[in-house]
C-alpha cells in the first residue's frame, strides 16, 4: 500500500476563492494510499514547503501530490523540496488547480469536485511513479557560427575571447556580410567598412577561431553539447596555402564582365575574383559557372600568370566533419529586388534601385567610388525619389510584416545624397516613419530640417519612363490624397527585407523552426529571443527577422553569453522524460518485435536499431533503441508501437491509463 | 476548337466590328463559336450599383444557359462582360448561401461547370508559332496594347500575375509581326461608363492615354474591350475638344489586327465602322521558296 502525501496549496485567493480547498483536502485524505492531506494558504512559501518536508519525514510518504499551480511553475521547487528529505524527486507530481480549475471556472460545488478528481487522478498516477534520475551528457567546448556578417562575427568573437574555440562557416567567399556592402550607418553616419573590416581581420586572426569560406552547412546531427556537424568546403579552385592573394589572377582574368555580388550588379568581376579589395580571406575563388577554363576547357590564363602556382582547377568539394557543442545561426538576410514590382516596372528601368544597389552607389568603395551617378548612362541625377516601404507592410505583394531598417536607411540615403549633390532634390514617398530608437528620429528630424529632404506621406502607385525621366505618380495623402507628379532621374525604393533562399532547407537540416516568412524563430519572443526550440542551438541578427545593426550585434553578443554559459558546464543534466524500449530476460529479450514504425515516426532520430548478440557474436534479435541524448520525450514512438514495446518514462501507458480509469471511476 | 460564345450587348450595337472580326478570324484559326441561346443583359454597370443579388443572377442566367448547352468553357469578348461573368463565378463558388438564392431567382441549375474565357485566353493558345505561319500576311506596324482594368482587375478574381503590366496582347500582337512598344497607360482608366454622362472626364483620361500612344510613335492602339474602344474612337471629339490637338491614331480591336494579318478586307473586319479612319494594312508575306527548291530552279 502506498503512502502518498496531499498537499492542497490555497494560492492565496487563487485558488481558495473558487475552490473549497479545505473540502478537497478532506475528502482526498480518504483516498485509498493517501496518508496524509492538508491544505495551507501559500504551499510555495517557506512554511508551505516545511509542511511537505515533516510529512514526508513524520508519515513516511513514498509520494508526494502537491495541488497548486502550473507544473511550469512550481514543479522545480516542490521536487527540490522532496528531495531534501533523501525522496527521489520524480515521486513528486503536481495536480494543476489554477490554470486548469480556479481560474477558467466560477466558484460552486462542481468546481470543487473538479478540484478532487484532478488531484484523485494524480494520486493514482504517482503511485505508479518509478524512482528516475536525471541524464547526464558531456558538451564538446567548440561552437559553430553560421555565417560571417556582422552578426556571425560578433558572436564568433565574443565566444573566442572569452577563451573557447569556434568554427565560423560563411558561403561566400568573404566574411563582412551585407554590412560590408553599406556606406556610412545610421543616426551617427560613421563609415561602415571603418568599423567593421577590423573585426574582420580580427577574426581571420584569431588563435581560437577557425574559418571556413566559401562552405556550407551540409548536415547537423546530435544534441545539445554533442552536435555532429558535416560542412562542406567548396572547391575555390585554389591552394589557399600557396595563395599569396597578390592579385594577378584576377588582372589577367579576360572575362571581367560578371556583375559582381558585392556591387548588386552594379558593377562587374572576372571569372576568378576577390568579391571586393578588403575580403578577408583575400584570397579569389574561381566561379566555375563562368569560368571559361571550366566551360570549354581552354583559356588557363590566371594559372599561367600565377606566380605562386597557387590555382589548382581540379580542386574538389571536400566536406569535413567537426564535433560541436552548440550551433549559432547568423545566416541574415536579403532584400526584395525591384523587378519584385509591377506597378515600378518590374526591374525594366534602370535607374529604379533598391536601398542595397544605392549603399553602393554612395560606398567609396563601390562601383562609382562614392559618386552619385544613374546606372543607365552615369550621370549624376539632379532630382531622386526614395519610397519608403516598397513590399512591405503590403498584404497584397504577401509581406505583412515592417522591415524595420528602411525607414532609416531612407532616411540616411537622402541625407547622404543631399550631401554630394548639393543642389540635388530628394523626395521621400513614406507611410509612416518608424524612427525608434537611440538618436533615430533626430536623425529623420536632421534630414527633414537640416537637409532639406521633402518628405510626403502616401504611396506611388506607378513608375514610368517618359522622354528619359521617370514619372512617379502617387499621392499625398496629408494633402486630402492630392495626386503628386514628380519628374525623376533616379527611383531608390526601400525594398523589403526578406528572409535567404534556402532558409527553409537550413531550418529543416538543423530541425529549428521558421514563421511563414521563413525567418527562424525564437523559443520565446520576449524572454527567450536567441534560443530556438531546438536546445543548444541559437539564433542572432537578421536571420530571425529584419534588424539594424546595433539590434544584431546586441543579439550575438547575447547568444555568445548562452554558448558560454553551456559551455562554463563539464556535463550537462537532462530531465529523465525520454521513451525506453523495454528489455525483458532471455530468450524475449524485449517485447518489441523489430518492426521499427518507431524509427520513422521519431521527428528527432533518436531511434536506432539495436542487435542483442549471443557471446559468440551470433545476433539474436535486432531491437529498436532509443537514444537518450537526442529523445526529446515527445511520445510519438509510444503511439506508433504496436507491440506496446516502448513507454515514456514518467509518463508511462500505465501512469496515463491510471489517470483516465480514476477519472472515469 | 469549339467554344460557347456570349456576346453581349455591345457586340450586337456599338462595337458590332468587333464581333464581325471574330467571326471573320474564327474559322481560319480553327474556332468553332456556337452562341448562348436566349441570352440576358450582363449586368453591366449598373446592376450591381442597386442590387447585388440581381447582379450575380443576371450573369448566373447566362452561365446556367451554357452550362444548359452543356458548354466547357464560354467566350466573353466584351471585357466588361467578361468581368461580370468572372466576377459572379468566383463570388457563387465561395458562398453557398448565394448560390442557392441566386439558383432560385434564375430557375435553371447552376454549378458552376462552364469556364469563363475572355478574349486573350482564347486567342492565345490557338495562335501558335506554327498557326501564324500559314497567315498569308504579317501586321508589321508599331502598336501599343490597351488593356484596361476590366480583362486584369480585380486581383481576388482575376488572380492575373502580371496586373499591372499585362503581356498577353503584346504577345499575339508580336506573333502577327507587330512590334509591340513599351508604354505608360497600359492599364490606366478610359473614363469607362462616364462615356455618356461625363465626356469631359473621358476627354481628359483619353488624352492622357493618347498623348502617351503618340508619343511613343504608335500607329495603333489595340484594344479588347468595348468601352475602351468607345472611349478612344468614338469620343475622340471630346478628347480633341480637352487637349486642343488633333490625334489621328486608330483603334483596333485585336481581332482586326489579327484579321487583317489572315487576310480578311477591312470590310469583313468592320474597319470602315470606325469614328477615326482605320488606315493601315497587313503586309503580304512573299512566296517563300525553298533554299532546295531555289537550287533545282
Amino acid at each position: 500500500m502506498s503512502r502518498i502525501g496531499v498537499f492542497i496549496c490555497h494560492c492565496g485567493e487563487n485558488i481558495g476563492a473558487t475552490v473549497d480547498c479545505e473540502k478537497v483536502a478532506k475528502t482526498c485524505a480518504c483516498l485509498p494510499g493517501v496518508e496524509h492531506s492538508v491544505d495551507y494558504k501559500y504551499m510555495c512559501s517557506e512554511p508551505g514547503q516545511s509542511l511537505i518536508r515533516e510529512a514526508i519525514k513524520e508519515k513516511k510518504l513514498d509520494g508526494v501530490v502537491v495541488a497548486a499551480c502550473s507544473p511550469r511553475m512550481h514543479e522545480p521547487t516542490f521536487r527540490k523540496a522532496c528531495a531534501e528529505m533523501g525522496m527521489n524527486p520524480f515521486l513528486c507530481e503536481m495536480a494543476n488547480l489554477r490554470e486548469h480549475c480556479s481560474w477558467v471556472h466560477a466558484k460552486g460545488d462542481a468546481t470543487t469536485e473538479k478540484a478532487i478528481d484532478l488531484v484523485s487522478m494524480m494520486v493514482e498516477k504517482v503511485k505508479r511513479n518509478k524512482p528516475l534520475n536525471p541524464i547526464k551528457v558531456p558538451v564538446t567546448k567548440t561552437a559553430l557560427v553560421i555565417g560571417g556578417g556582422i552578426a556571425g562575427i560578433q558572436a564568433s568573437l565574443d565566444i573566442a575571447n572569452a577563451g573557447q574555440k569556434v568554427i565560423l562557416i560563411e558561403k561566400e567567399p568573404s566574411i563582412g556580410g551585407h554590412m560590408a556592402q553599406l556606406s556610412e550607418t545610421f543616426p551617427t553616419l560613421d563609415c561602415s567598412q571603418c568599423i567593421l573590416t577590423p573585426r574582420m581581420v580580427e577574426v581571420a586572426q584569431h588563435p581560437n577561431i577557425t574559418l571556413y569560406t566559401y562552405a556550407e552547412l551540409e548536415s547537423l546531427d546530435g544534441f545539445i553539447g554533442n552536435f555532429k556537424a558535416r560542412i562542406r568546403k567548396k572547391a575555390k579552385s585554389i591552394d589557399e596555402t600557396l595563395c599569396t592573394g597578390c592579385g594577378v589572377c584576377t588582372t589577367a582574368c579576360p572575362l571581367k564582365k560578371n556583375p559582381s555580388e558585392f556591387n548588386m550588379g552594379l558593377g562587374t568581376r572576372g571569372a576568378i575574383y576577390v568579391p571586393f579589395p578588403q575580403a578577408v580571406p583575400n584570397k579569389p575563388v574561381i566561379d566555375r559557372t563562368k569560368c571559361t577554363y571550366f566551360k570549354t576547357g581552354k583559356c588557363k590564363l590566371c594559372l599561367t600568370k600565377c606566380p605562386a602556382g597557387a590555382i589548382t582547377y581540379d580542386q574538389q568539394d571536400e566536406i569535413i566533419e567537426v564535433p560541436v557543442g552548440s550551433v549559432v545561426v547568423t545566416t541574415g538576410f536579403n532584400v526584395t529586388g525591384t523587378d519584385f514590382f509591377s506597378e515600378y516596372g518590374y526591374g525594366k528601368y534602370k535607374d529604379v534601385v533598391n536601398g542595397l544597389q544605392f549603399e553602393r552607389l554612395l560606398s567609396a568603395s563601390g562601383p562609382t567610388l562614392g559618386e552619385v551617378k544613374r546606372p543607365s548612362d552615369g550621370t549624376v541625377p539632379k532630382k531622386i525619389v526614395f519610397i519608403a516601404c516598397a513590399g512591405s507592410r503590403d498584404p497584397a505583394k504577401g509581406i505583412d510584416y515592417c522591415s524595420k531598417i528602411c525607414c532609416m536607411y531612407t532616411a540616411k540615403h537622402a541625407m547622404l545624397y543631399k550631401h554630394k549633390v548639393h543642389d540635388g532634390d530628394a523626395t521621400v514617398f513614406y507611410m509612416d516613419i518608424r524612427a525608434a530608437g537611440k538618436g533615430y528620429d533626430e536623425f529623420v528630424r536632421r534630414a527633414i530640417e537640416e537637409d532639406h529632404v521633402n518628405y510626403i506621406r502616401g504611396r506611388v502607385s506607378r513608375i514610368f519612363e517618359r522622354n528619359g525621366k521617370l514619372i512617379v505618380r502617387g499621392a499625398d495623402t496629408l494633402l486630402g490624397a492630392q495626386p503628386v507628379e514628380i519628374e525623376a532621374d533616379m527611383v531608390v525604393l526601400a525594398t523589403a527585407g526578406i528572409s535567404n533562399p534556402g532558409s527553409e532547407e537550413l531550418a529543416q537540416k538543423m530541425h529549428i523552426s521558421y514563421d511563414k516568412y521563413h525567418f527562424f524563430s525564437e523559443a520565446h519572443p520576449k524572454v527567450r529571443p536567441v534560443e530556438t526550440n531546438t536546445a543548444g542551438i541559437f539564433l542572432a541578427g537578421a536571420c530571425q527577422s529584419p534588424k539594424d545593426i546595433p539590434d544584431t550585434v546586441g543579439q550575438a553578443s547575447a547568444a555568445a553569453s548562452k554558448v558560454l554559459a553551456l559551455f562554463s558546464r563539464d556535463e550537462l543534466t537532462r530531465e529523465p522524460v525520454i521513451a525506453v524500449v523495454n528489455r525483458t530476460a532471455p530468450p524475449l529479450f524485449s517485447t518489441c518485435v523489430g518492426c521499427f514504425m518507431c524509427q520513422t515516426a521519431c521527428p528527432y532520430g533518436a531511434i536506432s536499431r539495436e542487435e542483442i548478440k549471443a557471446r559468440d557474436g551470433k545476433i539474436l534479435k535486432t531491437v529498436a533503441s532509443v537514444n537518450p541524448g537526442l529523445c526529446q520525450g515527445c511520445g510519438t514512438c509510444v503511439a506508433f508501437c504496436k507491440s506496446k514495446s516502448i513507454d515514456l518514462q514518467g509518463f508511462s501507458n500505465e501512469q496515463v491509463y491510471a489517470e483516465v480509469m480514476e477519472l472515469l471511476s | 476548337m469549339k467554344i460557347g460564345l456570349y456576346p453581349g450587348c455591345s457586340m450586337d450595337g456599338s462595337s458590332r466590328e468587333y464581333q464581325e472580326s471574330l467571326r471573320a478570324i474564327a474559322p481560319k484559326i480553327s474556332l468553332e463559336l456556337e452562341d448562348v441561346k436566349e441570352w440576358n443583359c450582363c449586368g453591366a454597370s449598373s446592376a450591381h450599383a442597386i442590387d447585388h443579388a440581381l447582379s450575380l443572377a443576371l450573369p448566373a442566367k447566362i452561365l446556367a444557359q451554357a452550362e444548359a448547352q452543356q458548354m466547357k468553357e464560354l467566350a466573353v469578348p466584351c471585357a466588361a462582360c467578361y468581368n461580370r461573368l468572372a466576377s459572379t463565378k468566383v463570388e457563387l463558388a465561395e458562398d453557398e448561401a448565394m448560390r442557392m438564392k441566386v439558383a432560385k431567382m434564375v430557375d435553371l441549375p447552376y454549378t458552376g461547370a462552364t469556364s469563363v474565357k475572355n478574349i486573350l485566353d482564347v486567342l492565345t493558345p490557338l495562335l501558335t508559332p506554327e498557326v501564324v505561319k500559314t497567315f498569308p500576311a504579317t501586321f508589321p506596324h508599331k502598336v501599343v496594347c490597351y488593356y484596361g482594368c476590366l480583362l486584369v482587375r480585380p486581383k481576388s478574381v482575376m488572380h492575373h500575375t502580371r496586373m499591372e503590366d499585362p503581356m498577353e496582347m503584346d504577345e499575339l500582337m508580336k506573333r502577327i509581326g507587330a512590334t509591340p512598344l513599351e508604354w505608360s497607360m497600359k492599364t490606366e482608366c478610359c473614363g469607362a461608363s462616364f462615356s455618356i454622362t461625363r465626356t469631359d472626364i473621358v476627354g481628359t483620361l483619353g488624352m492622357n492615354i493618347l498623348e502617351d500612344a503618340t508619343m511613343r510613335g504608335a500607329e495603333a492602339i489595340i484594344v479588347a474591350c468595348p468601352m475602351c474602344h468607345s472611349n478612344l474612337d468614338m469620343r475622340r471629339t471630346e478628347i480633341e475638344k480637352v487637349s486642343g490637338k488633333k490625334y489621328s491614331i486608330p483603334i483596333l480591336y485585336i481581332t482586326q489586327a489579327i484579321g487583317l494579318a489572315l487576310g480578311c478586307s477591312p470590310q469583313q473586319l468592320g474597319l470602315q465602322r470606325h469614328f477615326v479612319p482605320a488606315k493601315i494594312e497587313a503586309k503580304l508575306k512573299v512566296q517563300q521558296t525553298t533554299p532546295a527548291a531555289a537550287a533545282v530552279s
